[in-house]
């Protein structure tokens, strides 16, 4: 008997709006649905307003797709950053804070990095929506890391053992 | 191997001649065969079926579980005997089961960093011929915690324990506890001072120290000497050795009851179910690619005047992970770029990194299972020698190798959460966690009984914990070390650290990471002393100067820590006076308003190095929260409410980050929303955004002007430069992505 998996469960997963309870005793326990993953990327596609399959989510809301032009980023307001190829964080639109009254606008004085250290927090957004998607704390000059690969082919071909959504 | 006289002090057991291994082979021949079977086939000593398991699956799984029962009461057993928190409260120990040649079979609850550290020790025995040259015997003990060799930090001791049976090795026992002292250069279990070895204290390198069940008599001097507490110092020791007789007898008893070779078969499976279990649960919860993250640790040791020349520098580490997830169900952890080993008390051996990775996937990965070595020998790590996470040199100071573990096991659980996510388990995932660091160490002599009291209060295992993409994180009670996380009682704790008195503890406002789920909290203490002299007091704190470690999918950092200490105060005259005196820090600022001091220094180094105190001076000290998920803008208003309420955030940081506007009864701590003004404050954070930000092209572009610059901070320059000179492929990386010279460098004399 494994985990509640039905379509109303992950959707409230999703949004974040089940009680702790629900969430501890019917999601968290072990064994999960073996179907979780289509299961998500049914929900996630019934929840966008364009057609290309989402073939794996890299966070809340961005996605590689499959598309006539590849596979690519696309993010949930339907902006298209890139193909897969390359780094999605060097199409966002970022806002770098790194003096003491730009951190404070966040921490107080006290809780704040030192301003000698060099340290920066950079907020990426999706130029579409504005939505923040991911944020950095690094020093300065740090590169922008691509911090997920997904090896898609070798998912759904060897682990799943079926054909990508793009490719059916 | 039958005892042959027994008496009230200590057994004498018949002596076994060498080879001790099974079927006449030498320890070193069984590992060198099994190191064989697992390179040729990829399974633990070739086992292409689990035959016992399939074939007698209720004596297999009832073996297990006596084995995992005797472990654990081993464990509950032996603490009682200690006298020290950081053991009888906290429990802070383990015990393990390991094959002849080192191999973990099981463990027990509590630190279970421990799973490989024994392992390494035990195949350092092996390797040294400690078979023909120290004896390996019925009846002997052996200590280590030479970190270099197989251990976490030096305050870890283990107690090892030989069981044999019928003239051969059958298995050994291993027990370990955290010491409250070892005689380093300072007080303490987890010295920040220490720039090498020759400080960090007492040091046992897999070390014979008993025979016949008893230690020897020079062994129990050197503790008791060499150590500022050499009670607990006794007890401790007293307790692993009683546990690991436990497991031993254990061992002997299941045993006679299903013959040594039934036993031998269902190691060998243990370790090998271990390992497939690992490989069978990456399938089905990762998502195969490569990911990335990178931790720093940032030490400000200039700033607070290091106590030793060569460490009295501003430095920080970098800690890449770089973590692949095979499509057979493998994992791969690469450190490629990790900084140099320094003259720091950070330096954490391969060992320690391992114990780390078992901590870390028991707790995201493995919550069940077989968790022993099979799940080490189904990942692959490199811990690039020479570097900080796995130097090489014995002589270097390994006393706070946390200082490297936790931040490099941040990144790790950063890149197993977006797998989870890429794979829909959301409930899974977590941002990471407030790192520990520690908190108050030091001691004193109280003056009535001339007694010394240490101070190694365990309430930093209580940190935030990150959120998930479900829910937020647990305020101010996760350790990554420890599973098992308690801050403990204060009147425990008291009753130990007589002289250092808690004046408050309580939840530290907007410590929590930022997100549409929020990290857990952290907290804040602070105490006085009394009735003592000798006072020598630190702080070991992390994230001061800057951030280690972020949040995920839009979640910001928990916020940076500080220290506050104020030295010869009226506090005395305000309690006579019964007038008001401090118990917190909070907002940050306002301890000096009750209370007069010719001395207060406020640092946000978050670190003070060995500093004397007197009665009547104030410490304070805060506790990390943990990181956030999720863009705040998203967070709904109620949570906020809530957050208000609770003291988890103040109402000027809800509005500046989460754009709700209300006002907060500090009396009866309701919030009351402005519906109004947070629909147009969160508008105009979002407005912000577009106005505030640029192409992530034009930052390259203008970031890369101050890399060919070379507009690195000091401690930064240090960092960049340590890296380039250790690793050329990390450096490589760098100067392709900001599309660099190929001659381009960055050392300290550029800087």
């Amino acid at each position: 008997m494994s985990t509640k998996n039905d379509k109303e469960t992950i959707r409230n997963l999703i949004d974040g709006t089940l009680s702790w309870e629900e969430l501890r005793n019917d999601v968290l326990p072990d064994p999960k649905a073996s179907n979780r993953f289509e299961v998500v990327r049914e929900v996630l596609e019934e929840r966008v307003d364009w057609d290309e399959p989402i073939l794996v989510p890299l966070n809340d809301h961005l996605f590689v797709v499959g598309s006539d032009d590849g596979r690519l980023v696309k993010a949930e307001c339907g902006h298209e950053l890139c193909s897969t190829d390359e780094n999605w964080k060097l199409h966002t639109e970022v806002r770098v804070r790194e003096d003491p009254d730009q951190f404070e606008e966040l921490y107080t004085e006290q809780q704040s990095p030192h301003p000698d250290w060099g340290f920066q927090l950079r907020e990426f957004f999706c130029p579409g929506c504005y939505q923040l998607v991911e944020v950095e704390a690094v020093p300065t000059g740090y590169p922008i890391l691509e911090k997920f690969e997904p090896d898609i082919d070798a998912f759904y071909e060897e682990w799943l053992e079926t054909t990508p959504p793009d490719r059916r | 191997m039958s005892k042959t006289t027994d008496t009230d002090t200590a057994a004498e057991y018949e002596r076994v001649d060498p080879p001790i291994g099974w079927d006449g082979q030498t320890l070193q021949e069984m590992l060198d065969h099994s190191e064989q079977q697992l390179e040729e086939t990829g399974r633990y000593k070739g086992l292409e079926e689990l035959e016992m398991k399939e074939n007698q699956p209720f004596e297999y799984e009832q073996l297990y579980s006596r084995l995992r029962g005797a472990l654990v009461s081993a464990r509950e057993t032996a603490l009682n005997i200690s006298a020290s928190a950081i053991v009888r409260e906290i429990g802070e120990l383990c015990f393990q089961l390991y094959t002849p040649e080192g191999d973990c079979v099981a463990l027990s609850t509590g630190i279970i960093v421990h799973v490989h550290t024994g392992s390494l020790a035990i195949k350092y025995m092996i390797e040294q011929d400690y078979e023909h040259r120290r004896g390996i015997q019925p009846g002997d003990v052996f200590c280590n915690n030479d970190n270099d060799i197989g251990n976490v930090h030096t305050t870890d001791v283990h107690t090892f324990v030989p069981i044999f049976h019928d003239g051969e090795l059958i298995a050994w026992a291993d027990g370990v506890t955290h010491e409250i002292d070892i005689g380093g250069k300072t007080a303490g279990h987890d010295l920040i001072d220490a720039t090498e070895r020759f400080e960090d204290g007492l040091y046992a390198t897999c070390e014979k120290i008993g025979e016949n069940d008893e230690l020897y008599q020079d062994w129990k001097e050197r503790g008791k000497r060499g150590t500022r507490t050499p009670m607990y110092w006794d007890l401790d020791e007293k307790c692993r050795l009683a546990g690991c007789h436990m497991i031993r007898n254990t061992v002997k008893g299941m045993i006679d009851d299903v013959g040594a070779e039934t036993f031998k078969q269902f190691m060998a499976e243990a370790v090998e179910e271990g390992r497939q279990t690992l490989n069978e649960r990456v399938q089905e919860r990762l998502f195969p690619g490569t990911y990335r993250d990178t931790s720093f640790m940032p030490m400000p040791f200039e700033e607070r005047d290091h106590p030793e020349p060569a460490a009295s520098q501003d430095m920080m580490n970098h800690l890449p992970v770089e973590m692949r997830v095979d499509t057979d169900g493998g994992l791969e952890v690469d450190m490629t770029g990790a900084s140099p080993p320094g003259p720091h008390t950070y330096n954490a051996a391969e060992g320690s990194m391992e114990g780390g990775m078992w901590v870390s996937l028991t707790q995201c990965l493995l919550h069940d299972g077989k968790v022993n070595d099979g799940s080490y020998f189904a990942v692959d790590t490199n811990y690039p020698e020479g570097s900080v996470v796995n130097p090489q040199d014995p002589s270097l100071s390994y006393q706070a190798s946390w200082g490297s573990i936790q931040p490099t096991y941040n990144a790790v659980w950063k890149n197993i959460s977006r797998s989870f996510l890429a794979r829909g388990f959301r409930e899974e995932v977590n941002a990471g966690f407030g790192m520990t660091s520690d908190a108050v160490q030091g001691g004193g002599q109280l003056d009535a009984t001339g007694e010394y009291w240490a101070v190694s209060t365990f309430d930093l295992s209580c940190q935030g914990l990150g959120a998930s993409a479900a829910r937020d994180g647990l305020d101010y009670g996760y350790a990554m070390w420890n599973p098992e996380s308690d801050l403990g009682d204060i009147e425990k704790w008291e009753l130990l650290e007589h002289g250092a008195v808690h004046l408050g503890r309580r939840v530290k406002p907007n410590t929590a990471g930022h997100g549409k789920y929020r990290g857990g909290s952290g907290w804040e203490g602070l105490r006085t002393f009394t009735g003592s002299s000798d006072i020598s007091m630190f702080i070991g704190g992390w994230d001061g100067v800057g951030f280690s470690t972020t949040g995920m999918s839009g979640g910001y950092p928990y916020a940076c820590g500080y220290t506050v200490t104020a030295q010869d105060t009226d506090f005395a005259e305000r309690i006579a006076k019964q007038e008001k005196y401090p118990v917190d820090d909070t907002p940050p600022g306002s301890l000096e308003e009750d209370i007069e001091a010719e001395d207060v220094d406020r640092s946000t180094a978050a670190v003070l190095f060995p500093t004397q105190f007197d009665n009547n001076d104030l410490l304070h000290w805060d506790m990390r929260g943990g990181p956030g998920y999720g863009d705040p803008l998203e967070r709904p208003v109620e949570k906020l409410v809530d957050d208000a309420e609770k003291g988890i955030y103040t109402p000027d940081v809800i509005e500046d980050v989460y754009g709700v506007v209300g006002e907060l009864d500090e009396e009866d701590r309701e919030f009351e929303v402005d519906e109004e003004a947070t629909e147009a404050r969160r508008e105009e954070l979002r407005e912000e955004r577009e106005a505030e930000s640029v192409p992530a092209t034009e930052f390259w572009e203008s970031e890369r002007e101050r890399v060919l610059d070379r507009e690195f901070s000091d401690p930064v320059t240090w960092m960049y430069s340590g890296v380039f000179e250790r690793s050329p492929e990390w450096t490589e990386s760098f100067r392709e992505f900001w599309d660099l010279p190929a001659d381009y460098s960055i050392s300290e004399e550029e800087a």
